[in-house]
């Protein structure tokens, strides 16, 4: 059972939420100009991270209001809880394996950038490919 | 014919309204144990559901009318027995006694929807949304900590917080509104479950306690 922060409520359980799929997938600018692979791409295909992965939420049973988590999908650590419409922090990519304490620094200012070289053991298998490789969209539309 | 003395008040059938546990008030006096836990259906109640942006023109108004808004997830405003329950940033319920629904002879719903005005947000009449179930005794928190996940412990949660949660995986607003008595509000149809539950939950009390 994962005890989750929510911005408005405070910890509550994993029960009174729903999960919103991955985070920050912009909607296409023109929509008309996409052929049906690059629509199908938006609408059907996700990143199936191991390791680090920004995702939506809704406290559902709570206060009914969408935000934003960084999430390690293999130790379950959540990173760090931010507002929807707001950028990606730059959280620790290799926490769960450079710091048993991983996971309290999530939006620390030296944490290098997500994903791009950690030579974590978790992500030597999948490159930690970058959450915009799945769409077309342009960056920073998010709702 | 209609009865039509039967005829009077909400929608002229206030006499033959029926709360949704009413069926189960035996079962709830019987599974009471005075003195230890006791579990009730509570009277109607008149609700309105408020969405509105609090710093807003018509978020003020509407305060004026209910009494306040509270701020944050847990505060319960209001005034003059109306309490104004905390949902969400932007959303809120308001709990009253049932002679403050229009349909009775009180003006509630009506001020609250001329306070609002043609400004976005809504004011709805959900009096028949949700019943109340009032828990108590020196077991009640116990009885609810089987089925709730939030901290119930005296520290964190004071008398006059309101939390949106679930208890027995049923979405509800509880209420604490005493030391040891919490009100609970679940929608109409998980009063008949939520009622049961807790009557299971409760039973334990009524044996003497293993040492
Ligand atoms: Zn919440």
């Amino acid at each position: 059972m994962l005890l989750i922060s929510c911005p408005n409520c405070g910890s509550r359980d994993e029960t009174e939420f729903h999960y919103g799929g991955q985070a920050h997938v912009a909607y296409p600018e023109n929509p008309n100009d996409l052929t049906d692979r690059e629509w199908a791409e938006y609408l059907f295909y996700r990143d199936n991270t191991k390791g680090t992965f920004a995702e939506r939420w809704l406290h559902s049973t709570g206060c009914r209001q969408w935000f934003n988590m960084l999430r390690d999908t293999v130790t379950y650590d959540i990173q760090a809880v931010y507002p929807m419409g707001t950028p990606r922090p730059a959280a620790a990519g290799a926490a769960a394996v450079a710091a048993p304490d991983a996971g309290t620094a999530s939006t620390a200012p030296d944490s290098t950038t997500t994903g791009t070289a950690a030579p974590s053991t978790t992500a030597t298998s999948i490159s930690p490919t970058s959450t915009a490789s799945s769409t077309t969209a342009p960056e920073g539309a998010t709702k | 014919m209609a009865n039509t003395a039967a005829l009077e008040g909400i929608n002229g059938l206030r006499d033959i309204r029926r709360s949704p546990a009413s069926h189960l008030a035996s079962a709830l006096e019987a599974g009471s144990v005075e003195g230890t836990v006791v579990l009730k259906e509570g009277p109607f109640q008149t609700m309105a559901g408020i969405r509105v942006d609090p710093r807003s023109e018509q978020g003020s108004r509407i305060a004026s009318v209910a009494g306040g808004l509270p701020a944050r997830c847990g505060e319960v405003a209001g005034s003059d027995g109306v309490s104004v329950l905390w949902l969400g940033p932007a959303e809120f319920l308001v709990v009253a006694p049932e002679e403050a629904h229009d349909s009775l002879g009180g003006d509630l719903i009506g001020s609250l929807t001329a306070a609002l005005g043609d400004a976005p947000g809504q004011v709805v009449d959900l009096s028949a949304n949700r019943t109340t179930f009032e828990l108590s005794g020196p077991r009640a928190r116990a009885v609810l900590e089987k089925g709730c996940a939030v901290d119930l412990h005296p520290r964190s949660i004071k008398p006059g917080t309101a939390l949106n949660t679930e208890v027995g995986n049923i979405p509800v607003v509880l209420l604490k509104s005493g030391e040891e008595s919490f009100r609970l509000f679940p929608r109409a149809s998980f009063a008949d479950f939520l009622g049961r539950w807790l009557l299971d939950a409760m039973r334990e009390y009524a044996s003497p306690e293993v040492p």
